[in-house]
């Protein structure tokens, strides 16, 4: 077994492209107009490790505020982490900076929520999916050619590079974002609720969309979501995260159907299936209360006040994540 | 069973720089008292602009409802005055929306708003009023309610705040509660507690629930009887059971495949409806689906199918109903000649 900080390793044999250990991402609370104190530290993200094989699907799924859109932005180096480290490809992200940075972020690309705030309405389809070949100098003088590229590859017709957003409508502008994270051929996707925002008949079209696209390019996903169902048809290996903590780590199938964690169990309990025969005789485990805030979490197990099974030690105890079947990690003391 | 609330041929148009938008272009449902029934659909099927026509809270310009009738209790809602509406809102028909914090005067007290309709509408004192919030928010499992009202609500959490509402659409005693996208803007396990709390306050008192969402989950757990919409048309009506086990047209069908499960693994890519929902601005002669339809027949294009009982209680708009839903895992083909 390997010590507690260092973790899942993903399903072996396969070459990792990204390792995150003891990550932990702690924004100041300031109080005060002119001489801001720092009155406390919101612990969005706090000792989080991972990793992630290339060419694989990790889900990140969890509840609003649990920390998993800073854990993107941290990989992305949207922030720099107070702590930690993130290996991609052996290198360490937390100590790049400059042209180095830069040239890594071409390989690491996010595809966002909101396919209205996403895109700037003052420039065309086309001009948005070049951007990143500007900045990046990629495909010079062959821009065009490129942007009617990456247009057929995510299902528009390269004829509508010359529109503007609100002439698309959301599952084409979300089309639109994902081709603006291909144009720079990178390795490594961030999708951040990528299809929270679309309606369902629209959200299989872009889920397919993201599948297909991995099975072309050979793309690794961290696919962030709050959605268990849309998660279980993409990803391979799904981690749940609580209040800046992985709380368990596992492949698809044995998280789905034999979760360890009782948070997983009760978020996955909490979920209605879209069939009333199944619903009729699903347990409905429902937890009481809501996430506590990040700035003053519980003490020990950060999920104990919410626990059906915690007992006094849960909230002495800070559990570590441990490897309790093959493959399959929990942080939970009980189990 | 008698209906308690009938919605006959509704039509409720916007006027807008494309043209008339037909938001909702001949909804029929009814709601029978102490069930829960659900209206689900996709944005823009004009789910939501049904249930304010029933409230009479659609803007006006640029909305108007233009047709049809609005039957509580055998009187239509449409042709009464606003004095007499305005009893009918909370003490008839309550309603929840779906953003807990823009729903709540952010400027008064959680006392104020939960007491005003008390005293104002149905004639309490001051004290009387009080004691009542306070029963409300014990209802509605709201820890510490004394102290709770003299909160603002940004002291409430999402889940707290929709609490609230949920108590305010309960306090004139209402028979119907209309809830629209309820929980879309909570975390699943906090949804779970308000709807379970829905569900059971209105089995409790009696009260009609009608679930408006685009949530297909929700409507398996919660209801009784479903009303699938698509552009500005309920397409298809049954139990619950009936529309998930058999559905009897296209939309629904596809709708069913193409949603995720989680209760079982991904076996190949998801069945996806082509295209997008039509421009209600600019709806043809035909049937609004056909575009997007796989079972679509030549006459489709030309004439509407009405919404008819395909089978026992189980009503669909479409040509080819009665050809499909017998193995809704694997649609039948449809010969086209």
């Amino acid at each position: 077994m390997t010590s507690p900080s260092a973790e899942p390793a993903s399903v072996s044999g396969q070459e990792i492209l990204l390792d995150v250990r003891n990550l932990q991402m702690h924004f100041p609370v300031t109080s005060g107009l002119v001489f801001q104190r720092t009155v406390g530290m919101v612990k969005a993200v706090d000792g989080v490790s991972f990793s992630i094989a290339k060419g694989e699907t990790l889900g990140l799924v969890g509840e609003s505020g649990c920390g998993k859109t800073t854990l993107g932005q941290c990989i992305l180096r949207f922030h720099k982490p107070t702590s930690g480290e993130i290996h991609y490809q052996g290198e360490d992200l937390t100590q790049a900076s400059g042209r180095r940075l830069r040239e890594l972020r071409k390989d690491i690309q996010m595809v966002f929520q909101d396919p209205y705030s996403s895109l700037n309405p003052r420039m065309t389809a086309g001009q948005i999916i070049g951007e990143p070949l500007t900045i990046h100098r990629l495909a010079k003088g062959k821009t065009e050619e490129r942007i009617a590229e990456i247009m057929s590859l995510v299902g528009l017709s390269p004829a509508m590079a010359s529109r503007y957003p609100h002439e698309f409508s959301g599952g084409q502008r979300q089309r639109i974002g994902i081709g603006r994270a291909l144009a720079v051929d990178p390795t490594f996707l961030v999708c951040d609720e990528a299809v929270s925002a679309l309606d369902v008949s629209i959200q299989a079209q872009i889920i397919n969309l993201l599948k297909d696209l991995q099975r072309k390019l050979g793309l690794t996903y961290l696919f962030i979501a709050h959605d268990l169902a849309v998660v279980r048809h993409v990803a391979d290996r799904i981690a749940v995260m609580y209040l800046g903590h992985i709380v368990e780590i596992a492949p698809r199938d044995p998280i789905y159907d034999e979760p360890l964690h009782p948070y997983t169990q009760a978020l996955l309990s909490a979920v209605p299936v879209p069939d009333p025969e199944v619903e009729l005789t699903r347990p409905h485990v429902i937890i009481t209360g809501e996430v506590p805030s990040p700035l003053n979490p519980p003490s020990g197990c950060v999920f104990h006040p919410r626990c059906p099974i915690a007992d006094e030690r849960c909230s002495q105890v800070t559990p570590e994540l441990r490897e309790v079947r093959p493959g399959h990690w929990a942080a939970c003391l009980k189990v | 069973m008698t209906a308690l609330l009938e919605i006959q041929d509704l039509q409720t148009h916007f006027q807008s720089d494309m043209g008339t938008v037909k938001a909702v272009d001949g909804v029929s449902y009814d709601v029978e008292a102490g069930e829960t029934l659900a209206v689900v659909g996709e944005s823009g099927c004009g789910k939501s602009v049904t249930a304010l026509s029933v409230m009479r809270l659609i803007p006006s310009p640029p909305g108007r409802i233009v047709g049809g009738q609005v039957l509580y209790k055998g009187r239509d809602l449409l042709t009464l005055s606003n004095e007499e509406m305005r009893k009918i809102r909370g003490q008839e028909i309550g309603m929840i929306f779906q953003e807990p914090m823009t729903s709540l005067n952010p400027v008064l007290n959680i006392g104020k708003q939960l007491m005003e309709p008390l005293t104002q509408e149905m004639g309490m004192t001051k004290d009387q009023a009080h004691d009542r919030a306070v029963e409300l928010l014990t209802s509605v499992e709201i820890p510490d309610p004394v102290r709770r009202l003299t909160q603002y609500p940004h002291h409430f959490s999402g889940g707290m705040r929709q609490r609230v509402m949920i108590a305010m659409a309960l306090s004139g005693d209402p028979s119907v509660l209309i809830a629209d996208e309820p929980t879309t803007a909570l975390d699943v396990t906090v949804q779970a507690q308000i709807l379970e709390l829905m569900k059971q306050l209105t089995k409790q008192q009696g009260v009609a629930l009608v679930i408006i969402t685009h949530n297909l989950g929700v409507v398996a757990r919660y209801a009784d009887r479903v009303n699938v919409m698509y552009a500005g048309r309920v397409v298809e009506r049954s139990s619950a059971r009936s529309v998930y086990g058999t559905p009897r047209h296209p939309y629904t069908l596809g709708l069913m495949k193409s949603v995720p499960r989680l209760d079982h693994p991904p076996t190949d890519d998801l069945e996806q409806i082509d295209g997008q929902p039509p421009n209600l601005a600019a709806l043809g002669a035909g049937c609004s689906f056909q575009e997007r339809c796989n079972f679509a027949l030549d006459k489709c294009a030309e004439e509407r199918p009405e919404l008819i009982e395909v089978t026992p209680a189980h009503y669909s708009a479409c040509f080819v109903a009665s050809e499909l839903g017998n193995s809704p895992t694997n649609p039948i083909e449809v010969s086209t000649s």
